[in-house]
């Protein structure tokens, strides 16, 4: 249940790479609990903006609050804690190529907790099995398909049963019927575990499912933002086009 | 023309000092907790266990080439007896820490570019950093003090491989015993000849791995990106490895004259 505390804050952030500017004076909120979509094209700089909420990357400008702490003002000693109450599903799912699947799930547990390693590998099975990976604990991320990778990177992700996940384009590479049950474990976890979710993606079926608000980003702006409903009916003819593109992943 | 020399020195001290504060970095680093044993120890297996099969070849094929080519040069001076001292102080004092290097950069400091450069562009070092993982300290650090520990160990491993070389070679041409040859080789070896020598290899570690993290860890632009820090890791580390030993050379014989009386 969402509790309308802003568990994310963004105040007039602006980001760049050189001469190019990716976010200009970007301002929102999300409430902990629930769920936050990022819709627009691709290289509009969402990526950046969920990259910008665990501090792989800062911004020039603005002020980025997480759970009350600005998180650019943390000294690197504060920012494990913080950080370890976020999972990030990367949109390459990243997994480390040197180590099993399983191990890669398990990584997170044994750096952080202080579990024996039959409840860690329990445990990183179990992950696996929500995602649907459950008989590839012990093949290598080279092995797995693009969609396989994706959805272990999302168990990686949930591993320490972050309160706020931070997800990259869940359905790429997944088939449709993939990609649903991805979005209903994600709600899954919306409702019982109460985790703030925040999700970019290009599927808009997906979003309509999962956003409890939507926003398209365009031109480094929040051009609209909304229910899905809303989104549906605004004056901005990008956001209506957007919105009836039902493009998937 | 005299402009574009001066911006091309510019960015070379640039670059100079940027590979310096980030090995300096990661010698502060390494002193301060929490230490990742588990994984320098990964790395010391990587860098140093998997090296021992090279190095050793290396080494005794170093040893009988040295061996032949001395007897050729002391026979006329009817000196063969020497053969095993000079031999050996010859791979303690220089052959043994410069070939040891330059044969650790490529297989090493090639491997530490590719990998991490790998991890970089595929976003695996970000992934590190969210599951709050300090990449630095978990990839970097652990890197460059498996080099600084493994060199060393590599370099008394080709010297003694190289002796063998040697006494391979001498007892197929004089029947050389066993005994003997080794009496002649460390004969004359003394604190200063392997000790100064073996532990500027400590400082060739250093650059291997600093050089190759730092080039790794910041790579950008794909495979491209990737193939272009490996390559560059094995340039830079040998070019700055050779240019560093002249330097470490002098300041042995400095503090240590007895060397080359």
């Amino acid at each position: 249940m969402s509790t309308n505390e802003p568990v994310i804050r963004f105040e007039k952030v602006s980001k760049s790479f050189g001469s190019k500017s990716v976010l200009q004076d970007v301002s929102f909120n999300i409430a902990s609990g629930s769920a936050f979509c990022i819709l627009g094209r691709s290289g509009t700089g969402k990526s950046v903006t969920l990259k910008l909420m665990i501090r792989l990357l800062r911004p020039e400008q603005g002020k980025i609050f997480i759970k009350g702490q600005e998180i650019n003002a943390l000294p690197a000693r504060d920012l494990p804690p913080l950080r370890l109450t976020m999972g990030f599903l990367f949109q390459t799912a990243a997994l480390f190529d040197s180590i099993s699947v399983g191990e890669n799930v398990a990584f997170p547990l044994r750096r952080h907790t202080n579990k024996p390693e039959a409840e860690i590998k329990e445990r990183a099975r179990e992950k696996l099995a929500q995602v649907g990976l459950e008989s590839e604990y012990d093949k290598m991320p080279a092995d797995l398909s693009g969609g396989m990778r994706k959805r272990a990177g999302l168990a990686r992700a949930l591993a320490l049963d972050p309160s706020i996940l931070l997800v990259d384009e869940p359905s790429a590479g997944l088939d449709p019927m993939t990609s649903v049950e991805i979005d209903r474990l994600l709600l899954n976890l919306k409702s019982e575990r109460d985790t703030t979710l925040v999700v970019v993606t290009h599927n808009i079926p997906s979003a309509r499912r999962i956003g409890d608000e939507l926003v398209v980003l365009h031109e480094g702006h929040f051009i609209a933002q909304g229910t899905a409903e809303e989104l549906d009916q605004s004056e901005h003819s990008i956001v209506r086009e957007f919105m009836k593109s039902e493009g998937g992943g | 023309m005299i402009e574009r020399i001066g911006a091309l020195v510019v960015a070379g001290l640039t670059w100079a000092g940027e590979v310096g504060s980030f090995g300096l970095q990661a010698l502060r680093e390494a002193l301060r907790p929490p230490f990742e044993m588990k994984e320098l120890l990964r790395q010391l297996y990587d860098i140093g266990s998997r090296s021992v099969p090279l190095i050793a070849a290396a080494g005794f094929a170093v040893g009988i080439v040295m061996s032949m080519h001395s007897r050729s040069s002391l026979e006329r001076f009817g000196a063969e007896a020497m053969i095993p001292t000079v031999l050996a102080l010859s791979l303690a004092r220089e052959i043994a820490p410069l070939v040891a290097g330059l044969l650790v950069a490529g297989r090493v400091g090639a491997g530490i570019g590719a990998e991490l450069g790998g991890m970089r562009v595929t976003e695996q070092i970000d992934a590190l950093e969210s599951l709050a993982v300090d990449s630095f300290k978990y990839l970097v650090v652990t890197r460059v003090l498996a080099c600084m520990i493994a060199q060393p160990i590599l370099t008394t491993l080709m010297s003694f491989t190289g002796i063998i070389g040697g006494f391979v070679a001498e007892t197929v041409i004089s029947n050389l015993s066993f005994r003997l040859y080794f009496d002649r080789a460390f004969s004359s070896m003394e604190f200063v000849d392997y000790v100064p020598a073996t532990l500027k290899t400590v400082v060739f570690g250093f650059i291997i791995g600093t050089v190759s993290s730092y080039l790794g860890y910041n790579a950008k632009g794909g495979a491209e990106g990737v193939g272009r820090a490996s390559t560059m890791s094995v340039v830079f580390s040998s070019l700055l490895l050779i240019l560093t030993n002249v330097v470490l050379v002098k300041m042995i014989i400095f503090f240590f004259p007895e060397q080359i009386g």
